[in-house]
């Protein structure tokens, strides 16, 4: 038989998530190619993938006309080979990593149509702390290994449009001219479907102009909304706050200011003036340890902890956030209400005795947490409670507990804060001389020290566990590293078994002193 | 009804002769079974014959027309043994299932069918679901042909074939009195083609017609004398006769090609792949046009000695395209060459690997190395474009594992587990097959082991002590109806087991596609549903049931404990209660929309978390993993670690608040409810409350400022 090397087939891989709708597009793929005079072939592997589990769709197109010219039947196949791919879509942007880790896309021919938004992946999303992959690493390698890249926020225009992001997606490849046939093709397979045809078109051309605008390099940038709650430290009109903010550029070296002026700012707004000055007072002695041949980074890292702690979450601070104008906006905001919609805030709030007798004047609090009965009356007022903070006995509830800050200064809670603070600063005061890195590094443990009830303990335990084991550390070769491999193992798994073993491991390699 | 509607395709099923069909192939294997006057149709759903299932449930109404029996079996072992009408009468029946897993379940009841016998044709529709991304163990249905002597057809992956594949399997079948197992990749499952369709034609025998004049042939029956018997005629009758079919009616294929002294055998199943990585190679074109001869064998079992001589004779090598191990024909070709001493070396695992699935570049590498050896000449210097980022990315890219849906109501159960070890220690998690299963992934680690479906508890057997540790085990309904009910909680009563068994009782097969059980609580269309789980197993004795809801954790956690610590002996079944939400939202949604537009007054619930009090702990994740709840980056410049955050798919089930509670985490979650049209009366309270509590934030407002 003779063999005819005159293959004018076209490959489309599709790389998505289970349940984004890959099989509408796909289907809507299938419809506009055979419009367009092509045998059109698609396959796909369902099943658990359909399960929020990373799926590829597989599509061929083959020129009819071609076909009968030739007078056969083209043999199409049911998997992209690596190398032989003309157009890669990807809905995801580290699905798009996937699709380039088979090696689908490749510098000869492969167009990459890739969304630029993150599904997080559970394994990204449970680590205690951060855990996100590196999107920028996706995005260069993207760019040095498709034959052309066009990348940009499908999700966000698909929200936008109230639609669906395979018509977005579908739009940008039309838009992209990534396609074998013509946009009016594509929409005419929409329409066909008559499925949400407003919205879908919408979303559709939405896709495509944002493509067209794209066409050749590369949109948007892969980071989800960043948008800060804080602007930027308003100029302060108050005279104490004027104050303060003085000693900052007075007091403090010019790098730090911004910085601490957050930290000011967050402080006067979580206590009052003499709180922020208190904070700054307990900076200067930092300062004096520092100097700028090391860019303070021991004062900036600091700066940073010791504004988070001195503003450790109670319930107070709690109550006083989730009340605010600001916040009932934000929420209005994220839940789409608005237009007519009526809208009710309903709080969960879990106080544990511990947060109770916190929030209490010591004198009262400790005792009550001391003793065995009065703590079951105290149990009396836990668990969990559902508040509605937008209606007036929520808000009036909620106003109070925030009222509680005014005797925080003197609080049970406050006393145990404070002295975890002065005894946190003292260490890093007795470090710095000796080994800056490692006062550094124990600056930034404080980060370990967040979060409610169980967490709280949990990072405090893991924190106290790092301070205890620091003459062990420093008998050792590099401590400072030490350190920071211990934060990093602390916030691995929650049981602690990673923690657990570093910690072992470190402290019996040292040489015997 | 199950998770897809079918209506559309339905209409397929209708198209008569010369018109074209276009859609799925397990679309286009369900018509070709009306086109071949099929009697009777059952079987089990399963990736990737679930569609046929599904299809056939919505297409009643064509069904009757056509004098259809058709049933969604209990299991793989009933839909097996349906295909016992054909031993005795002329009707042609086919069942389906997933295979291999559902070959395990069905075997007993295949054995004594191959063994007795049919008269009618009988075809078994098997969905292979062999490969990386599959579910289930790696094993080969060719192995249970040879076994039980039952043909296996594996078909070239284009509608037109798999469509002749239906119609020959009938009568191959009947020419050999064997039932016929035709198997279908998942690839070729779900392949959207098209063939040209014929007329739908009514089964010229019915079981009515049975029933009216019953027949029986003691030769049939599998006891001695017969056994034997029928076992003689296996070999000497059926099996020649099945060959001679083959042969006569060319199902498989022999391919010319120039360069003679080699050749290619290959599954049809895996024909399209061969030809692709052929013409990579340079060696075929678009069109099928190969330079090496090709022996495809639409019939793997069984094989045909002559055909396998007469394409080997001449040749310098064979190369055996067959996916999976153990490498049967590979060994049964080495045995005809043998046998008819022909010297053609025979290469088929080696250049290919023992284990895993021909994926595109298998092939062409593995054809390239075959090549290479035996004729390098053929092959022009390749010029690889380099794969440069699978390096680069190797650790960039996440892992993206299957998991529960947003809002599924499994999750709220298997954290109420997670918060029970916290409680009480680890303990032992027996678990089962379907949607649960992933609760032995990420986030939940639960489950120490799956044995297969419905054996959740079963498989907890041998753990039971007389200490004060109790074994737990998940089912699903399910697998509780296919066979958990028997084999896990009868089981269980009979030997006084004393663990827990979790029954997920969520209103569908869901893990298949949403199918009914007999435990649905929707009205089921020629179905009888809404069967209580918790009756039947009160039914098969045991003294300890209790039904819970799943989204409510706090009772779930009381039931979990009371469960575990219980005086009372026996086992304990727990009825885990929660509508599949993937069907849920799916039955609801259009609901809201009409009441909406009419409208009428419309709440729903939507959950978040306020990133100003949200430490970046994610403790609310590990416990939930819920798709709908994840992250964001801080909006705090002074903290690192994102914030948890929920998207905009959130179907408002509540399970984070319910976590939140019952795990005592943070302050941090909320939900607000949304009312679309809401009524005048509610609308001025609404107001009077915006301007009160407007007034009173305006007026802290204006504190915090004056202090700045």
């Amino acid at each position: 038989m003779r063999v005819r090397h005159d293959t004018k087939v076209f490959k489309l891989a599709i790389a998505a998530l289970g349940g984004q709708g890959g099989g509408v597009l796909t289907q809507w793929l299938l419809d506009a190619a055979e419009a367009s005079g092509f045998i059109a072939q698609a396959t796909s592997v369902p099943g658990v993938a359909q399960r929020t589990g990373a799926t590829l769709y597989y599509l061929e197109f083959f020129p009819r006309a071609a076909a009968e010219e030739a007078g056969g039947d083209p043999v199409l196949a049911l998997m992209p080979q690596p190398g032989d791919v003309d157009l890669v879509v990807a809905s995801e942007l580290m699905e798009a990593g996937r699709a380039m880790q088979r090696g689908l896309v490749t510098r000869d021919r492969t167009t990459l149509v890739a969304s630029t938004h993150r599904v997080f992946t559970i394994g990204e999303k449970s680590a205690l702390g951060d855990g996100l992959a590196d999107s920028d690493t996706v995005l260069q390698v993207a760019r040095a290994t498709a034959k052309r890249l066009v990348a940009l926020d499908m999700e966000a225009l698909a929200l936008k449009h109230r639609s669906v992001i395979s018509s977005v997606v579908l739009g940008a490849l039309a838009g992209a001219g990534a396609l074998p046939f013509s946009a009016e093709a594509c929409e005419q397979a929409i329409r066909a479907s008559g499925r949400a045809l407003e919205r879908n078109f919408a979303a559709f051309e939405a896709g495509k102009a944002r493509a067209e605008a794209a066409a050749g390099g590369d949109a948007a940038v892969a980071s989800p909304d960043s948008a800060s709650l804080y602007d930027p430290v308003p100029v302060p009109r108050n005279l104490k706050a004027k104050a303060l903010m003085e000693r900052v550029s007075k007091e403090f070296p010019g790098t730090c200011a911004d910085l601490l002026g957050i930290g000011v700012h967050r402080l006067v707004d979580y206590q009052n003036h003499r709180y922020a000055g208190l904070y700054l007072d307990r900076l200067r002695s930092i300062l004096g340890l520092d100097s700028p041949a090391r860019q303070y980074t021991l004062l900036l890292e600091t700066a940073r902890g010791l504004a988070l702690w001195m503003s450790y979450e109670d319930t107070a601070r709690v109550a006083d956030l989730k009340t605010r104008a600001a916040r009932f906006a934000r929420v209005n905001a994220e839940v789409g209400a608005g237009d007519g919609r009526l809208m009710r805030i309903v709080d969960y709030l879990s106080p544990r005795v511990e947060e109770i007798c916190g929030s209490l004047p010591a004198w009262l609090g400790s005792p009550l947490m001391r003793w065995g009965f009065t703590r079951r009356i105290v149990q009396a007022f836990t668990g969990g409670r559902k508040i509605s903070t937008d209606r007036l006995w929520g808000y009036l509830l909620m106003r109070a507990m925030a009222r509680t800050r005014a005797w925080r200064p003197s609080s049970l809670r406050h006393r145990e804060e404070d002295a975890r603070i002065r005894e946190w600063l003292a260490t890093l005061a007795e470090l710095a001389p000796q080994d800056y890195e490692l006062a550094v590094e124990m600056a930034a443990c404080q980060q370990l020290v967040k979060g409610y009830g169980e967490t709280f303990e949990r990072g405090l335990s893991r924190y106290r566990a790092i301070s205890e084991a620091l003459p062990a550390l420093q008998t050792g070769s590099d401590p400072a590293s030490a350190v920071r491999e211990l934060r990093d193992a602390a916030l691995v798994d929650e049981e602690g078994r990673k923690f657990e073993a570093t910690l072992a491991r470190l402290c019996e390699n040292r040489p015997a002193a | 009804m199950a998770e897809r509607s079918f209506a559309k395709e339905v209409e397929l099923l209708r198209l008569t002769a010369g018109e074209e069909f276009r859609g799925e192939g397990i679309l286009a294997v369900t018509k070709a079974l009306l086109q071949s006057g099929v009697a009777y149709v059952a079987g089990y759903q399963g990736a990737p014959v679930s569609h046929l299932m599904d299809v056939l449930a919505d297409a009643g109404e064509i069904l009757d027309e056509l004098g259809v029996h058709f049933e969604s079996s209990a299991s793989e072992a009933t839909a097996a043994a349906t295909l016992a009408a054909s031993i005795n009468y002329p009707l042609r029946g086919a069942v389906t299932w997933k295979s291999t897993v559902g070959t395990n379940v069905a075997s007993d009841a295949l054995g004594n069918l191959a063994s007795a016998g049919v008269k009618g044709g009988a075809l078994v529709i098997l969905g292979e679901d062999y490969g990386e991304g599959s579910s289930i163990m790696q094993e080969r249905t060719h192995a249970f042909a040879m076994k039980s002597q039952l043909w296996l057809l594996d078909p070239k992956p284009r509608l037109d074939s798999i469509v002749t594949a239906v119609q020959q399997g009938f009568e191959l079948s009947e020419a050999s009195n064997t039932p016929v197992m035709l198997m279908l990749r998942i690839r070729a499952c779900h392949l959207y083609g098209s063939f040209i369709a014929s007329d739908n034609r009514r089964p010229p025998f019915t079981a009515a017609d049975a029933l009216e004049a019953p027949q029986r042939d003691a030769s049939r029956i599998i006891l001695p004398p017969y056994t034997y018997e029928q076992e003689r005629e296996k070999t000497e009758q059926r099996w020649p006769a099945a060959v001679r079919f083959i042969r006569e009616n060319k199902i498989n294929e022999l391919i010319d090609g120039p360069e003679s002294e080699l050749g290619i055998v290959l599954q049809g199943g895996l024909y399209n792949g061969v030809l692709r990585a052929l013409e990579h190679l340079g060696l075929a074109d678009a069109f099928g046009g190969s330079r090496l001869p090709l022996y495809v064998l639409n019939a793997t079992y069984p094989l045909v000695e002559e055909e396998f001589v007469q394409f080997a004779t001449g040749k310098r090598a064979l190369l055996i395209v067959e996916e999976g191990q153990p490498e049967h024909i590979e060994q049964a070709a080495h045995q005809f060459l043998r046998r008819a001493d022909l010297q053609t070396r025979v290469l088929g695992k080696g250049p290919f690997p023992m284990a895993g699935e021909y994926t595109g570049s298998v092939l062409r590498e593995g054809i390239r190395a075959f090549i290479e050896e035996h004729s390098p000449r053929l092959l022009n210097p390749v010029v690889e474009q380099p794969l440069l980022p699978a390096a680069q990315l190797a650790s960039a890219v996440p892992e993206r594992p299957s998991g529960l849906c947003t809002g599924c109501p499994e999750r709220p159960l298997f954290s109420s587990l997670k918060l029970l070890q916290k409680e009480i220690g680890p303990v032992h998690v027996s678990a089962d097959i379907g949607c649960h299963s992933f609760a032995s992934l990420e986030p939940f680690h639960l489950g120490a082991s799956i044995l297969g479906y419905g054996l959740g508890s079963a498989a907890a057997s041998a753990l039971h002590s007389r200490g004060d540790r109790r074994p737990v085990s998940i089912m699903g309904d399910g697998g509780f109806w296919h066979n958990g009910l028997t084999s896990g909680i009868g089981n269980a009563v009979f030997n006084e087991h004393d663990g827990v068994t979790i029954i997920v009782d969520n209103g569908y097969a869901a893990a298949t596609g949403g199918q009914w059980v007999p435990s649905s609580e929707a009205d089921a269309p020629r179905r009888t549903a809404r069967l209580s789980i918790a009756d039947a197993v009160r039914g098969v004795g045991v003294r300890w049931v209790r039904s819970l809801n799943t989204y409510d954790m706090k009772g779930t956690l009381r039931i979990l404990r009371e469960a575990m610590s219980t005086r009372e002996k026996g086992p304990k079944v727990i009825v885990a209660q929660g509508e599949c939400q993937l069907n849920r939202q799916r039955r609801i949604r259009p609901l809201l929309d009409r009441l909406r537009k009419a409208g009428k007054r419309v709440a729903r619930k939507h959950y978040g978390v306020d990133a100003e009090t949200c430490t970046g702990d994610h403790s609310c994740i590990r416990l939930s993993g819920c798709p709908s709840l994840t992250v964001k980056p801080n909006p705090d410049p002074l903290r690192r670690a994102p914030v948890a955050a929920v998207d905009h798919d959130c179907v408002g089930c509540g399970v984070c608040g319910e976590v939140a509670h019952a795990a005592i985490l943070c302050p941090s979650f909320y939900h607000a409810e949304l009312v679309d049209n809401p009524g005048a009366i509610e609308r001025l309270m609404q107001q009077l409350r915006r301007r009160m509590i407007g007034f009173l934030q305006s007026r802290n407002q204006r504190k915090r400022a004056l202090a700045w």
